[in-house]
């Protein structure tokens, strides 16, 4: 079957003179070479060594699934975390060495695969060999006895190759030097068929995979209620593109997050306030279009458009900030998204603001969506949903570092003005109020974004954002249908038996002996039954009753 | 009505874990009356759906030993024509009916309605499925393990594994019934999704084929060892089949695992593309998943590659189902990831 030399059902090879070493040309250690990596002893190795390699992975924190994490293991191993850093330990699975190991594991995979492909190619055509002249060591043998001479050897063998060519067998048949007849039969070619798609699509799924990765992107886009999206790279918060992204895929549109709506348990005591429902509200502009459509966006339910589909990752609250300056002159008015940092969506947010005068300002704190007291003074959130939305800032003046995003603020070089080390204590404020700074500096003031609401009725008073993940990944599709093939293939491989079956018809004085045995080809715990089925409707067939 | 439920499920569980409890120690004592040489306790009966396979399985042995046996035929009626057909037989003896084994069995049998029972009770009262987090995830696999190798017996007698299977679900239950076991809340938002139905369902499956083909493995190799005289006081092996049938099956059941677990992995990736919005990240959970795919694709090379087969692919079937075990225990505990649903 050409099969490496190694397989199991291969004839143990010949110590030829490729063991041989000093007379080998460069040729003959090539031939050496490869013979070594397409064994099915090296791709075992190969296929083991990558179980152990992906097994680090796992125990330290990845760049590509958890970068936060790597951070935090940094601060916690300094001596360490260089260490592993150096080995690409924290990028295993896109390692030099992961790599070498799945790419040595390939190149045998092909090597393997293309004479195989090669060989059951013309095995397809093949006619099944010829019958062993014993049967009687093979699998399944029975012999049946005819009395006296009815029924001669050719026509018994001319209708069990009819009955074996209906149950899906090639057929053969043969003359044996003895003046015996013989049918040989094989079946079950979807067996290797099977074997060699499920490796060739794993090919398939590697490079469908490798496709994607070059030609994909993926953003991310956090968008508050009331706020648009456009698909320009501008408008991406992170945009994250493959090795050959060009910008010229992103399709022109735009969204806008109507509303966020989320549901909270309100029956079960063992889970009050755990969120039931998450939905995204949007509407969508395909192109230039003036009119949008109303779509949703759900958690396991993303929206596609084009070319995009659109994931909907994380939520929380965007209270709506105004701080005025030193002069008295609006320095910032917007909503600013918190991230969350428990189950009742206690929030930390950071507010930059250099436009202020005479002063720059900056601030962090947390938002509390129902805030209790603590008996420390310091609030906490009990429930995620607005019962007793409380703010709570500490206020710095002194120039902020720009360079490090909208959710850090490095506190080096700023003077605290307001908050624990400060003379004046944290700012804390409710829906509506504005609290003036201490020193002139100015004023903030937490709007209400509901401010027509019911009094005591907060319930919309701050609004929501959504945080959303943009993907393009052109091969998705691809990889899902090698990997169907895969499947498909393993079933067809593991379960389709490979068999050969050989009915003999000798002539012996006066009547006539048949036999009939079988010849597994790889695992196949049917072959005898199969067998003996054919030597039942065989017997059918011919008229005989057989006595056992 | 939801607390009714849920306290009826509770009592089932505590109710199949006793049954389990007296399952195994007789399971337990079968076994050392064998290892004692007690042949008197069997009674021998054929047992007909597995003379049948046997026959497939001893097939090398049997066109070795064989011995015709050929019945000369009479006359049949006008018309037909008379043949006689030989047959090489084995001389295989009846397989031996253990009477302590058929108690343990039937109690097993009895401890999986009850445990069945427990797993729909918990089902019906949080109205989905039940293998949400760490706990139901315990009580639904080891039900569903107990559940493969009932139902294996239609095929094969395995009931020799009772000990090894009534055990391992005793500790499985037991462990998460008592350590990770959580009130009925609603489902979270990520798992509302039908591929939790069926990724996790088929895990399971998966799981269960393993943890049999584990059981067999460990077996084959008592089985060699002793064939190498190295396991003095297992005599109850003599009763069980021979190291090359018990890999047989081991490869059997493990191959439909193996076909199970593929069909997780790549379930598993479609959701995880819907959910989290990318078919395949490394999450923690999903490198262990490649990783026992992993080493039962290697299992089954090793199956094919000269010199591996017997007690190294074996190693391998064992190996393979630690870490399946690995990634259900220390994986979900301790390793961070977005699979953190173990729901404590
Ligand atoms: C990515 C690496 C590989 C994986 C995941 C893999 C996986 C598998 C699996 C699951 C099977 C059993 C199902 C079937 O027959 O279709 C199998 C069989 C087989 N593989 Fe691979 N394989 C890999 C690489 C290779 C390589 C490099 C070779 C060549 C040396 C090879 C040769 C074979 C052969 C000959 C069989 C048939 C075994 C038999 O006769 O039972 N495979 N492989």
């Amino acid at each position: 079957m050409s099969r490496p030399s190694d397989h199991y059902d291969s004839a143990p090879a010949k110590r030829d003179g490729a063991i041989a070493g000093p007379s080998l040309g460069p040729i003959g250690y090539a031939r050496f070479f490869w013979r070594q990596l397409t064994s099915m002893r090296t791709a075992l190795f190969l296929l083991l060594l990558l179980a152990i390699a992906a097994v680090p992975g796992s125990l330290v924190p990845q760049r590509s699934s958890d970068p936060n994490g790597v951070v935090q293991y940094t601060r916690d191993n300094p001596t360490l975390a260089p260490i592993v850093d150096a080995v690409q330990g924290f990028d295993v699975y896109t390692s030099v060495w992961f790599s070498a190991i799945y790419l040595l594991l390939f190149v045998s995979l092909i090597g393997c695969v293309i004479p195989r492909t090669a060989h059951h190619f013309k095995a397809l055509r093949a006619a099944p060999p010829k019958t062993p002249a014993r049967l009687d060591r093979l699998e399944g043998y029975a012999s049946v006895e005819v009395g006296a001479g009815e029924s001669d050897a050719a026509a018994a063998i001319d209708s069990a190759r009819d009955i074996l060519r209906r149950s899906g067998y090639r057929v053969q048949l043969f003359e044996g030097q003895g003046g015996d007849f013989s049918v040989s039969a094989e079946r079950g070619y979807l067996r290797e068929t099977g074997n060699l798609v499920f490796h060739t699509a794993l090919i398939g799924v590697l490079i469908s995979v490798g496709i994607g990765g070059s030609f994909g992107y993926s953003g991310q886009k956090v968008i508050v209620e009331g706020d648009s999206f456009s698909n320009v790279l501008l408008s991406y918060e992170s945009f994250l593109p493959g090795r050959f992204f060009d910008d010229s895929v992103l399709e022109p549109y735009r969204l806008t997050l109507d509303d966020f709506d989320v549901e909270y348990e309100q029956q079960n005591r063992n889970a009050y306030g755990q969120p039931i429902d998450f939905t995204a509200g949007v509407t969508t502009f395909q192109g230039g279009a003036e009119a949008g459509v109303e779509r949703e966006i759900k958690v396991n339910a993303p929206l596609s458009i084009g070319g995009n589909e659109i994931y909907l990752l994380g939520n929380g609250y965007a209270p709506v900030i105004t701080v005025r300056d030193g002069n008295g002159d609006v320095a910032f008015s917007q909503a600013v998204p918190f991230l969350p940092q428990d189950a009742n969506l206690t929030s930390l947010g950071v507010l930059k603001v250099p436009d202020a005068l005479p002063e720059q300002l900056s601030m962090r704190g947390f938002f509390y969506p129902s805030a209790v007291p603590l008996d420390t003074g310091a609030f906490t959130s009990n429930y995620p949903d607005l019962v007793n939305p409380v703010l709570s800032l500490q206020v710095y003046t002194g120039e902020p570092r720009l360079d490090d995003g909208v959710y850090a603020l490095d506190l080096d070089g700023l003077t605290e003005i307001a908050g624990r080390t400060a003379a004046t204590p944290s700012i804390e404020l409710r829906p509506g109020e504005t609290a003036d700074l201490p020193g002139g500096a100015g004023s903030i003031t937490f709007e209400n974004a509901a401010p027509a609401s019911a009094a005591g009725d907060l319930e919309q008073s701050v609004p929501r954002f959504a945080s959303l993940d943009i993907h393009r990944d052109p091969s998705q599709g691809w990889v899902l249908l090698f990997a169907i093939l895969v499947l498909a293939g393993l079933l067809t491989s593991l379960f389709i038996p490979r068999r050969r079956v050989w009915v003999k018809a000798i002539d012996s004085d006066g009547g006539l002996r048949l036999e009939y045995a079988g010849l597994a080809r790889g695992e196949d715990p049917g072959l005898e039954r199969a067998v003996r089925d054919i030597q039942q409707r065989h017997a059918q067939r011919l008229g005989l009753r057989v006595n056992e | 009505m939801t607390e009714q439920f849920v306290s009826a499920s509770l009592v089932a569980i505590w109710s199949a874990m006793g049954v389990y409890t007296v399952a195994f120690i007789l399971f337990t004592l079968d076994l050392a009356k064998r290892s004692a040489g007690d042949a008197e306790s069997a009674g021998s009966t054929a047992d007909s759906s597995s003379t049948a396979e046997s026959l497939a399985f001893e097939r090398a042995a049997a066109s070795e030993s064989s011995s015709g046996r050929s019945i000369g035929g009479q006359l049949g009626n006008a018309g037909g024509i008379t043949a006689t057909l030989v047959r090489p037989v084995e001389d295989s003896p009846a397989p031996k009916v253990y009477r302590l084994e058929r108690v343990a069995f039937a109690l097993t049998g009895l401890a999986w309605l009850v445990h069945v029972a427990a797993v729909l009770l918990r089902g019906f009262a949080q109205g989905y499925v039940p293998w949400a987090n760490m706990f139901e995830f315990s009580l639904t696999s080891s039900a569903i393990i107990v559940g493969v190798f009932l139902f294996m017996q239609f095929w094969q007698n395995l009931r020799f594994l009772g000990a090894y299977i009534s055990g391992f679900a005793l500790i499985v239950l037991g462990v998460g019934t008592v350590n990770f076991y959580v009130d009925v809340v609603p489902l979270a938002v990520p798992l509302q999704s039908f591929w939790l139905v069926i990724h996790v369902f088929v895990a399971v499956l998966g799981t269960a084929f393993f943890a049999l083909g584990a059981g067999l493995s460990i077996t084959q190799l008592l089985q060699s060892r002793a064939a190498a005289g190295r396991a003095v006081g297992l005599r109850f092996l003599q009763t069980i089949p021979s190291a090359d049938k018990l890999e047989t099956l081991a490869y059997r059941v493990i191959v439909v695992g193996f076909v199970f677990w593929t069909f997780t992995l790549i379930a598993g990736a479609v959701w995880a593309e819907r959910a989290w919005g990318r078919y395949w990240g490394w999450d923690t959970k999903e490198v262990w998943t490649f990783i026992i795919w992993t080493i039962f694709a290697g299992y089954i090379h090793a199956r094919a590659t000269r010199g591996w087969r017997g007690s190294r692919s074996a190693w391998l079937a064992i190996i393979g189902f630690g870490a399946v075990m690995f990634n259900f225990t220390v994986v979900n505990l301790f390793f961070k990831g977005l699979h953190a649903y173990s729901g404590l």
